[in-house]
């Protein structure tokens, strides 16, 4: 008997009210159909969401950790992309 | 200048003492990889090997409302282990290596659930108690260390509080009854009270690795801590139901604010773990018997999915 792990999926899901999908896990399922069918089992037993996103986990490609940071460096000294660096008059209103 | 340079694992550490959770693809000692697969995957057969007891009582429950409620508790317990599962998986542990442990009898579970379930009190002392008592364990767990086992236990707590209520309810259902059903609600606490205080591990004396892993915050209260909050929390419900406790030293310590309470027999407890306990066999084979029977539904997915794929790729 050959002994063969049905692959695992990573599962997303979005709420009702909410914007995005999130990551709440993962399962392991022979096909994509098996995939959100198993999901709307697993995590969504009480109304947890609406849709589900299911994906392959070795599709998944990550940021290393170790390079974190280095990576999100060129963002640290730019804090004129927030609007608060803005000095606005105080007779100036809806702005 | 002298230069403080932390090593690897001391950087591990300072981040686990200032609440930083670790991920998967972080840095971490060997040790702590393998402690944790260890005790998420026994915990997550725990919750696989606890479907079977309760699983018992479905077909037998008195009402479909009763029936209805726990087919949704057991199917909680089967999801409780898939995220478990998982979150160990995320560790590099593989599903069927862990299931081939649980299995052969190398990986341990929970040996509350080696006991039998008699009546239909039962029912009501397994969710009572015994959920009851991996609520306490659980709930602190939802601040460990590792992040994909605290978002896993984060789901399980939510759930688990309906258990302990549905067990309660029916255990407060038979106390209010004739006094057959009281009876038998007494008799259930009478063999479930002692197994249930088992659950919480061997006395911290003889508990070694507690030390390392509320150093690595895999957990947060030791086996004694738990046990006595348990004992100060269940005691007033026993008493509320009109229900004894069966422990003769058991009494009130107005200086320590808690129960005084006997001793475990601890005889029984390594007994059980050895793996005679009174349903070791009975569960581990109705677990093997399962796995086996499902085999071929197993292969005939990914044969038809590869079948599918084929034909998709043939059409495009
Ligand atoms: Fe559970
Ligand atoms: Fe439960």
């Amino acid at each position: 008997m050959t002994q063969k792990e049905w692959p695992l999926w990573e599962v997303f899901i979005r709420s009702k009210q909410g914007l995005d999908h999130k990551h709440v896990g993962s399962l392991h399922a022979a096909d994509a159909e098996m995939a959100i069918q198993n999901a709307r089992d697993v995590y969504t037993r009480r109304l947890e969401g609406v849709s589900i996103w299911v994906v392959e986990s070795t599709n998944v490609h990550a940021s290393n950790p170790d390079d974190a940071a280095a990576f999100y460096e060129p963002a640290n000294d730019k804090i004129y992309r927030h609007p608060t660096f803005y000095q606005v008059p105080d007779s100036i209103k809806h702005m | 200048m002298e230069t403080l340079e932390l090593t690897q694992e001391e950087q591990f550490q300072a981040r686990i003492d200032a609440d930083v959770r670790i991920e998967p693809k972080d840095w971490m000692p060997d040790a702590y990889r393998k402690t944790l697969i260890r005790q998420i995957s026994q915990h997550a057969h725990s919750e696989l090997v606890g479907m079977l007891p309760e699983g018992n009582w479905i077909t037998r429950a008195p009402s479909l409302k009763r029936k209805s409620i726990l087919l949704a508790k057991v199917q909680d317990e089967a999801g409780h282990g898939l995220y478990l599962y998982s979150a160990a998986e995320t560790l590099g542990a593989s599903r069927d290596q862990m299931l081939a442990d649980l299995h052969s009898g190398k990986a341990k579970y929970s040996s509350i659930f080696n006991y039998p379930t008699l009546s239909w009190a039962d029912m009501g002392c397994v969710g009572w108690l015994v959920d009851g008592a991996a609520i306490l364990n659980q709930v602190p767990l939802c601040r460990t260390s590792y992040g994909p086992y605290a978002r896993a236990m984060v789901r399980v707590c939510k759930e688990e509080s309906f258990h302990q209520r549905q067990g309660f309810e029916i255990m407060q259902t038979l106390c209010e009854g004739s006094p057959e059903q009281k009876a038998m609600a007494q008799e259930g606490l009478n063999r479930w009270w002692w197994p249930t205080l088992m659950m919480f591990g061997p006395k911290d004396s003889e508990s070694p690795n507690t030390a390392q892993s509320m150093n690595w915050r895999i957990k947060r209260f030791t086996n004694d801590e738990l046990r006595q909050k348990f004992v100060d929390m269940m005691v007033p419900q026993a008493e509320f139901l009109g229900l004894t406790v069966p422990d003769p030293n058991l009494k009130w310590n107005e200086a320590k604010q808690g129960y005084d309470f006997g001793d475990v027999d601890w005889e029984e407890f390594w007994n059980v773990v050895k793996g005679n306990g009174m349903c070791n066999k009975e569960r581990l084979q109705a677990r093997v018997q399962a796995h086996e029977e499902g085999a071929w539904v197993r292969e005939a997915a990914l044969a038809h999915a590869e079948k599918r794929k084929q034909r998709e790729a043939v059409a495009a």
